[in-house]
């Protein structure tokens, strides 16, 4: 995913798809971000209906972990959790980190994203369709709320990461043109 | 009440010949109350079929079966749009009309039939056509029995007659494009009636080898027949007053004799069933719609009784 | 509020109030959506508007000049009329700018209910004649019709010629092909209407099955739409829109339509010479990005237009569908 990490040492260590990494640590901070999203976007979380309910997992291909949702606003989920003991769940997302953080910005067309091959879709399709839908609802960036969250680092952290989502073959253009 | 029965409008391009004899049997030996008789699908197909209209028209009053003429059910080119005034200001046989185009061109409360391709799905429709002059309505295909409950009872109050497709393939789409031609390499305009190859519908399946639907020129058609030979005794307790079968490339008359078995109650369901499958469809059967389930299943009793 | 005076009136699809924000601020004159129920033809989870989002949204529209077409374009299937004569109430109790219909029986109640609102007539009537758009106007007063996409535009001249309404048409998004309103493909395969529950292709009957060589088929109600190899852009499965077999055409073949979609961005002078004064863009279904992108484009060239100078259209090809256009009908009859 993210090359942070200086030449010679990152090619010591194993992928970071691999990295142990422990998991306890991690689970305030994704607590809080999905807490924050859902005070300053009800209406996502409204327009979800009964798939409030339904447990989503997203499956970020270059992290170590992936992700459980369950966007039930009175008892809210948004953990990481190990590939090989994943909860149950009722829908699944899969992609590189890239490809997610495009589809959390509002500039691309999400269909296009969402229905080409670099998402892979399975389980119940409605309660994916339905949150794509109702995410399209939420006025302005949810990846910028995140990051705003994180202060002036956040928000570099962020700028850093679309620059490299939208890599060397990007339109480019897409944050002008508002 | 004993429902009727009526033989609906074959859909499929018959040649004339086919469709003369075909009739001739109908009259002789069916055992229908109502023949509908015209072209639904293709205007292009009308000339070969119109001059004889008359003369089997004719045929079958004389075999004790009323007639109607029935309309086009897509209205676009002139051509079209005088077919439908011409048939909304003849006088010599009653009409179905299948189209706006054949409303718009009805004398002021010139009693008439509205067709399955006018989407009457509820009663507010229904009353507002019976008030323009509509004495008879069927209903669309998909519609599913609980709501033709409700129409059957607002037709007996409005005095009007209820008609439900019982058998034959359900029409499933219209269109302007002509997918018969379109997998030729053709456009409607040259086709050269290639939808004459295919006197059942031409065949579309999926990739996996899955039959699924059947192609008509415009109109495409479940592979499955539709069969409520079972709901027969339930839509007769509900007032649907004619039950339509549609021409499908078998024995009609002995399709007719099954229906008017059960619609007399002289015959048990199993034996109806056994009577069917003599006939070696080229389909399987299905009352999906019917019972507000995908169309193309088929609902056994038991497990309508679960349901 | 409408007058039928705007020549190059933009009417833009909103699925989510937040996309009618976005469409009014990237130049829709007119804006279409509706509820959240079966009332309308794009009746998809997640989608549309409550009635109190619907009472904002026309806040937001009527304070910036922009109108708010109301689609009530389903067919009340018996026992069910009052959810649409709701609906039909409350539209009026918000003040939108007009309904758009297809059902006879709706097209009645507003025509003398709310005498005073504007009926717009839905392709979802399939309307393609003057004969049949006469017949909706004689009885029901109604001001629009929005034009099947089946007619070439020689058709829409002749067609203009013998009535006495606006004409809207559609000139980009996905392209339909089956006559509107009379399609029930969907609820063969899967027990659910488009004409009377508003849905097509339900994504909790949608299924993406790869098999172990990476191939994917997409599925509806448990049949095949398409399949796709491993270095393939999956569809979504729509069934006009995938491909089948049979002995004419063994190998599988898209035996109704390409999924392609229509732009006709090159025509508009030729649409609004031909009495066009409506220009529909389709999407209720897509997402902020799509509606800001296609909406400022055509509002920039419908306005060339008028003015008479050449639209210059950024290329919109990647927001079509499977990357492909077509001009469709309007451009050749041979498209039948």
């Amino acid at each position: 995913m993210l090359n942070i990490l200086p030449g010679p040492l990152a090619r010591r260590l194993p992928p970071p798809s691999e990295l142990p990494v422990p998991l306890l640590p991690l689970q305030p901070v994704f607590y809080r971000i999905v807490r924050r999203v859902a005070a300053k976007h009800p209406e996502l979380f409204e327009r979800l209906g009964k798939h409030q309910r339904t447990d989503f997992i997203i499956d970020v291909k270059d992290f170590p972990f992936a992700l459980h949702l369950r966007p039930f606003p009175p008892a809210l989920i948004l953990r990481a959790v190990r590939r090989e003991r994943l909860p149950k769940h009722q829908a699944a997302i899969a992609g590189d980190f890239r490809t997610l953080l495009r589809m959390l910005g509002a500039e691309e067309d999400g269909d296009a994203i969402f229905f080409s091959r670099e998402l892979v879709i399975s389980g119940d399709t409605e309660a994916i369709v339905t949150l794509r839908n109702a995410m399209d609802d939420v006025e302005g960036s949810i990846a910028e709320d995140v990051a705003e969250m994180f202060g002036p680092p956040g928000k570099a952290a962020l700028a850093r990461l679309n620059a490299m989502a939208e890599g060397p073959n990007s339109e480019g253009d897409s944050h002008d043109n508002g | 009440m004993k429902p009727r029965l009526t033989l609906g409008p074959v859909q499929y391009f018959w040649d004339a010949d086919t469709k003369r004899d075909f009739y001739a049997r109908i009259a002789d030996e069916a055992p229908v109350d109502t023949v509908y008789l015209g072209e639904n699908v293709c205007s292009k197909r009308q000339p070969f079929f119109d001059q004889h209209i008359e003369e089997v028209a004719e045929r079958l009053t004389r075999g004790g079966k009323r007639v109607v003429h029935s309309g086009l059910a897509e209205v676009m080119l002139k051509r079209e749009r005088k077919s439908c005034a011409d048939m909304a200001e003849q006088d010599m046989l009653e009409i179905e009309v299948n189209n706006a185009a054949g409303l718009f061109h009805l004398p002021e409360g010139k009693p008439h039939r509205v067709g399955p391709y006018m989407n009457a799905y509820g009663e507010e429709t229904i009353a507002w056509m019976v008030s323009k002059g509509a004495t008879h309505v069927t209903v669309p295909t998909e519609l599913p029995g609980s709501s033709v409950e409700v129409l059957a009872k607002s037709a007996a109050e409005l005095g009007i007659g209820l008609e439900v497709q019982v058998f034959g393939r359900a029409c499933l789409a219209t269109s302007a494009r002509c997918y018969h031609a379109r997998a030729y390499g053709r456009t409607k305009d040259n086709c050269q009636f290639v939808c004459e190859e295919h006197a059942d519908g031409m065949e579309l399946n999926t990739r996996d080898g899955q039959s699924f639907l059947r192609v008509n020129g415009i109109q495409t058609l479940s592979h499955s027949y539709v069969n409520l030979f079972a709901e027969v005794p339930a839509m007769a307790a509900m007032g649907v007053t004619d039950l339509r079968l549609m021409p499908q490339e078998t024995d009609m008359v002995e399709v007719a004799r099954i229906f008017d078995d059960i619609r007399d109650g002289r015959i048990e369901m199993a034996a109806a069933e056994a009577r069917f499958e003599t006939l070696n469809f080229a389909a399987p059967l299905s009352n999906g719609f019917w019972h507000g389930e995908a169309g193309h299943r088929r609902i056994t009793a038991k497990a309508a009784a679960l349901a | 509020m409408i007058t039928g005076d705007v020549v190059g009136e933009l009417v833009c699809p909103a699925g989510t109030p937040a996309s009618l924000r976005t469409a009014v601020d990237a130049g829709a004159d007119s804006i279409y959506c509706g509820f959240q129920n079966a009332t309308n033809a794009r009746n998809f989870p997640g989608l549309n508007f409550t009635p109190r989002e619907l009472a904002g949204a026309v806040d937001y529209a009527h304070q910036r000049g922009s109108n708010v077409l109301l689609a009530l374009n389903s067919y009340p299937p018996a026992g069910k009329f009052d959810l649409w004569r709701e609906a039909a109430d409350l539209g009026a109790e918000l003040d939108v700018d007009a309904y758009i219909v297809a059902d006879m029986g709706v097209a009645r109640y507003i025509s003398e209910k709310h005498p005073d609102r504007r009926l717009h007539l839905s392709v979802q009537a399939a309307a393609a004649s003057p004969d049949a758009i006469n017949y909706y106007v004689r009885e029901f007063g109604v001001k629009r019709i929005v034009l099947p996409r089946i007619l070439t535009i020689p058709e829409i001249h002749e067609i203009k010629a013998e009535i006495d309404c606006e004409i809207e048409t559609f000139i980009f998004g996905n392209h339909g092909l089956m006559v509107e309103g009379r399609c029930s493909l969907t609820n063969y395969a899967t027990g659910l209407s488009t004409n009377m529950d508003g849905v097509c292709s339900p994504a909790h009957l949608v299924e993406y099955v790869k098999d172990s060589e990476g191939n994917m088929s997409t599925q509806l109600g448990g049949y095949t739409i398409d399949r796709f190899g491993p270095q393939e852009s999956a569809g979504y499965p729509t069934i006009c829109k995938g491909r089948y077999c049979n002995e004419v055409q063994p190998d599988g073949y898209y035996a109704f339509e390409e999924p392609i979609s229509l732009n006709l961005s090159k025509l508009l002078p030729d649409l609004m010479e031909a009495g066009v004064t409506a220009f529909k863009i389709e999407g209720r279904q897509r997402s902020r990005a799509y509606v800001r992108k296609v909406v400022s484009a055509f509002r920039a060239a419908v306005d060339d237009v008028r003015a008479g100078r050449d639209p210059k259209l950024a290329d919109l090809v990647a927001l079509t569908e499977g990357q492909k256009q077509t001009e469709g009908a309007f451009k050749t009859k041979k498209w039948r």
